[in-house]
């Protein structure tokens, strides 16, 4: 109990002092979320869309890819990037190996089928008349695409929150293809592991509100967006 | 008389399961073209054939715009946006009364379209609902919103599946006569799907019985309702079971 007042009380501390280092790490953390979950979206929502509609042979196999995705541990995640980028790997030149792009690849494959799978569960759950009934007052096949997407926003939305919440609470794939160096690639998750072990527990125990505070708020700020989206 | 729709040895099949048979039928403009039939019989196939969603497994279905006939795969966007339907259920978009009868106009590019909207709203008397969200209307106020999101478009030819289907008599009735006065007052060529002979009565200039997807009488109302030449066509108007 007493290591769990202290570490809020050092939380609190650490966030109204701005302590440089709990800043860069929690700037960083956002940074790497940030830029997977948008490579995520631009992918996954029109390819969620699509598969939900689409007609195409294997698309059940490729639903059971997805599906299996979804529950895929980011661990082996991070482990398939870690065999890529290595320096044996095949894409071993480019060099990204414990940087943050390599955390960025990781995540990405972390949370697009997430993001793919939401999507899709939310575009098959609109009126499949929909569709048809706009094509029947003139609009074109991608216009009424659009139309039936815009009416599954509250689902894709919940994608890709489901999205954000695995990767920014991840740490075995960014710990394995980032590395946790110190000033490069140390994000809050891996921050806390680092702080565990040498056995900074009440710092380690900040590190975590810290992190879940920032979940928490981007969160929130997805659910406003959802409420307001939902009564246009 | 002008062709509106010419239909030729049109057949649809689902599954290896023929459930449209039409060797001949034209559409004329002006008309009020009503298909009756019971539950299953092709209507709907044969509505949204002709509204080009669909094309046939075998034959032709064409549509006859100004500008030359046309079939569901050379139609353009031009020749389809001629053509308006009204589904059986009203599928609304989760947006406001205005917004959805606004819609066909925004696809079309229109951007000054608020006195059409208002208009179109008023002859369905839901104006004063135009802020709210579909999920708060009856079911026939929203069958009134689908029918507006049409009308406002001024289509060529509008095409009506079940428009009035388990609707109460005041909501039948607003429809009905907005069906007759775009007919009469806009020229608009109709072609209304019903189970409901009755109102095939009321409103048809022509009535077609569908029975497992082939039209089995096509005459005019009086013709079809006082003289007509198939046993299942008489059986149908005397309201006894032909299925």
């Amino acid at each position: 109990m007493q290591t769990i007042i202290e570490a809020i009380a050092q939380a609190i501390q650490l966030i109204l002092t701005l302590d440089p280092v709990v800043v860069e790490i929690a700037g960083r953390t956002l940074l790497v979320t940030s830029i997977a979950l948008s490579i995520s979206m631009v992918v996954g929502v029109p390819a969620g869309a699509w598969l939900a509609v689409a007609r195409v042979p294997g698309k059940k196999l490729f639903t059971a890819f997805i599906y299996t995705g979804m529950g895929m541990p980011p661990v082996v995640a991070g482990l398939a990037v870690y065999l890529l980028l290595s320096r044996a790997g095949p894409l071993g030149d480019l060099g990204w190996l414990f940087t943050i792009r390599a955390m960025v690849v990781a995540q990405v494959i972390i949370a697009t089928p997430l993001v793919v799978g939401v999507t899709m569960s939310a575009v098959l759950a609109v009126e499949p008349a929909l569709f048809f009934q706009l094509r029947a007052l003139g609009a074109t096949r991608l216009q009424a695409r659009l139309a039936v997407l815009y009416e599954a926003r509250v689902g894709v939305i919940v994608g890709l929150v489901a999205g954000f919440g695995s990767i920014i609470s991840e740490v075995g794939a960014v710990m394995l293809v980032g590395g946790n160096i110190d000033g490069s690639t140390r994000v809050l998750t891996t921050a806390i592991v680092l702080e565990t072990r040498k056995g900074n527990f009440d710092l380690a125990l900040a590190l975590g509100i810290i992190l879940l505070g920032l979940s928490f708020m981007a969160n929130l700020g997805m659910a406003l967006g959802q409420g307001r989206l939902q009564h246009l | 008389m002008t062709a509106v729709f010419s239909v030729q040895n049109a057949r649809k099949t689902y599954n290896r399961r023929t459930v449209l048979d039409v060797p001949e039928l034209t559409i004329h403009a002006g008309e009020v073209f009503t298909l009756v039939g019971p539950s299953g019989a092709g209507k709907s196939t044969l509505l949204r054939l002709l509204a080009l969603l669909e094309t046939p497994s075998t034959g032709t279905v064409r549509y006859h715009a100004p500008a030359g006939p046309v079939t569901h795969d050379s139609a353009t966007i031009e020749d389809r946006r001629q053509l308006a339907m009204v589904f059986q259920r009203p599928a609304l978009l989760s947006r406001s009364v205005y917004h959805n009868v606004a819609y066909g106009l925004r696809v079309r590019g229109s951007r000054n379209g608020h006195q059409r909207i208002t208009t179109a709203l008023e002859r369905v008397a839901m104006q004063p609902l135009a802020g709210q969200n579909p999920q708060q209307l009856s079911g026939g106020e929203m069958q009134r919103v689908a029918v507006a999101r049409a009308l406002v478009l001024e289509p060529r030819v509008l095409l009506l599946d079940e428009p009035t289907a388990n609707l109460d008599p005041t909501n039948v009735r607003i429809i009905e006569d907005l069906i007759t006065e775009q007919n009469r007052d806009f020229g608009t060529t109709i072609v209304l799907v019903t189970h409901n002979i009755f109102q095939a009565r009321r409103l048809a200039t022509r009535v077609a019985l569908l029975i497992e997807g082939r039209i089995v009488e096509n005459s005019p109302t009086e013709v079809f309702f006082d003289d007509p030449t198939d046993p299942r066509t008489r059986a149908f108007v005397s309201g006894d079971l032909i299925y």
